[in-house]
């Protein structure tokens, strides 16, 4: 059996000549919360329609819980459960229906409903019409949709969009207990890393249809090490002086130069050595990239 | 099977508030509660062409069919063809449709199937309450004749033909709605449809019968064999078949094109 809830092995997808999805290899660990993160129009809601095979995609690129989708489509869609853009809701009906006829559709008993409405907040809100809920309403009822038939695997996308500070708090406490206490795997897509970064414990980064990212929230928390920017008279001098000490460059411009920090005594040295050798240090200091600047620097690239 | 018997009840769950839904209901009550109305405080007209039983029942019943198979039912088919498929356009719930683990066919197959029993009910309704309306009326205005006829079996035989020769338009105007998520289009070319229908219908054109529109018209149109009974006539005649045949083969391409609509 395989580890993954999903797994894309070098997935490409077309929109006639337009490439959406390029070479991507997502893995999306059992138990996990995976944000996929990346600016709009990156391809996150194409992947996840391929992965709820509303798209089709070649055989043998997408596999839901090491079963490849195509052949499988009724029983990988039966173990999961998904909230797609806005969410779908038949606004002639009230919320208490909506869920009745999805609880017809998959064949559960309606008693659930009572339950996902209460586990939404939306008890007080059950007989009214769900065209008159307001956006954050809206939402969670395509969570409460997404989660009645207890799927093992829920994609949401953008699931905090319109929600108000409370309620994204909400959402976020009730994927965090999704995951720990009922062992679901969740894939969470977002354009904001800040919101990510808080819930999930692996991150994969999309753009332009390619994955440039993939790991574990510590693995990014990792490229984002705090280095030295120092700004001098002679940046060719200076680097090549730091470069013979064992200073790691890892970023120049034309005017400073970052290398990793080490420790503070070691930026004093760095300082020292660079004004022995007559070059006029005109600024150094720790630099620390914080997630949203990584995020923005990784996304840019290509 | 399973799928698509859950569909079908979905279908009807998401609709039974709708207008779609209703509308197959009101219309038969509507139209032969005014000409039963009518045909009650015009009794005093209607007595004086002293009508035999079968010849009063086919004045009475007449005003209903004549008006629904040029007009109404043409306009009530296109009118539900396009309720059954927007309530998912407007909502944009064809994507959480076809992520329910259902059989995508049996999703489809249930919403047409859905639309031909509306369309079944209007027109059951229609045979009920004329059958019914007319003994009523028999009951409140005692010199009327319909006791002198049961008009049951040519009732049920001209709604039956009216019933298939409607499959066409109603699978017509079934894909259109699919295509188009507004209203205008199905409904611009659905208006144009039945008008050419009623008038290559009316100049008796020879092939008026391959236009699904007209189908309705001409289904009404008995000719029957010489010293047959009234009742006699046949019920699959060729307006039938090209309506029954169009149905299925627009069933069909319909599926393929939700198929490939879904592709993007």
């Amino acid at each position: 059996m395989s580890n993954f809830a999903i797994e894309t092995v070098g997935l490409n997808y077309n929109f006639g000549s337009q490439t959406v999805v390029k070479d991507l290899s997502l893995q999306v660990p059992k138990g996990s919360i995976y944000g996929f993160l990346g600016p709009n129009g990156a391809g996150k809601t194409t992947t996840i329609k391929i992965l709820l095979n509303l798209l089709q995609s070649p055989s043998d690129q997408v596999f839901i819980f090491g079963k490849e989708i195509n052949s499988n489509r009724i029983a990988s869609l039966k173990r999961m459960g998904a909230l797609v853009e806005q969410p779908a809701i038949y606004a002639h009906l009230t919320g208490k229906e909506n869920l009745v006829n999805r609880c017809i559709l998959l064949g559960i008993k309606k008693s659930k409903c009572a339950e996902m409405l209460s586990l939404v907040g939306l008890t007080d809100a059950a007989n009214k019409k769900a065209g008159k809920y307001s956006l954050g309403m809206k939402q969670r009822l395509g969570i409460a949709l997404a989660l009645i038939s207890d799927p093992e695997l829920l994609l949401l996308d953008e699931p905090t969009n319109g929600l108000d500070p409370n309620g994204i708090i909400e959402i976020r406490n009730l994927m965090i207990d999704l995951t720990t206490k009922h062992g679901k795997t969740i894939l969470v897509s977002s354009h904001l890393l800040a919101e990510i970064e808080r819930t999930a414990t692996h991150v994969g980064i999309i753009n332009k249809g390619e994955l440039l990212f993939q790991g574990t929230i510590g693995d990014l928390h990792d490229l984002s090490k705090p280095s030295v920017k120092i700004e001098t008279d002679n940046q060719e001098k200076a680097i090549e002086i730091l470069t013979k000490a064992g200073a790691e460059i890892v970023q120049e411009d034309e005017q400073t130069v970052s290398v990793i920090f080490k420790t503070k005594e070691d930026m004093g040295n760095m300082n020292a050595l660079l004004i022995q050798n007559g070059i006029s240090v005109y600024s150094i200091g720790k630099e620390r990239k914080d997630l949203e600047n990584l995020f923005l620097d990784i996304t840019s690239k290509n | 099977m399973r799928s698509l018997y859950i569909s079908l009840v979905s279908e009807f769950y998401k609709s039974r508030k709708t207008l779609a839904f209703w509308a197959a209901i009101i219309l038969p009550v509507l139209i032969c509660g005014l000409i039963a109305f009518g045909f009650y405080t015009s009794a005093d007209k209607v007595l004086k062409n002293n009508y035999p039983g079968l010849a009063l029942w086919a004045q009475y019943s007449g005003a209903a069919l004549n008006v629904m198979g040029m007009l109404i039912l043409p306009f009530y088919v296109m009118f539900m063809a396009f309720s059954v498929n927007n309530i998912e356009h407007k909502n944009d719930t064809w994507k959480t449709l076809f992520t329910q683990p259902l059989n995508k066919f049996s999703i489809y197959a249930a919403k047409y199937l859905y639309a031909v029993m509306l369309l079944f009910i209007c027109l059951l309704l229609f045979v009920v309450l004329t059958f019914a309306t007319g003994y009523l009326l028999q009951v409140l205005v005692p010199k009327y004749t319909f006791n002198d006829y049961n008009p049951m079996l040519i009732l049920t035989k001209f709604y039956s033909k009216l019933f298939l020769a409607s499959l066409g338009i109603l699978s017509l105007q079934f894909v259109l709605s699919l295509i188009w998520s507004d209203f205008l289009k199905p409904m611009g070319i659905g208006f144009i449809g039945t008008i050419m229908g009623i008038i290559t219908a009316n100049v008796g054109w020879k092939y008026a019968y391959l236009i699904p529109y007209s189908d309705p018209t001409l289904a009404l149109r008995v000719t029957r064999a010489k010293g047959a009974k009234v009742e006699d006539f046949p019920i699959f005649t060729q307006e039938i078949w090209v309506s029954v045949i169009f149905a299925a083969a627009m069933f069909i391409i319909g599926y393929f094109i939700l198929l490939k609509r879904n592709i993007k």
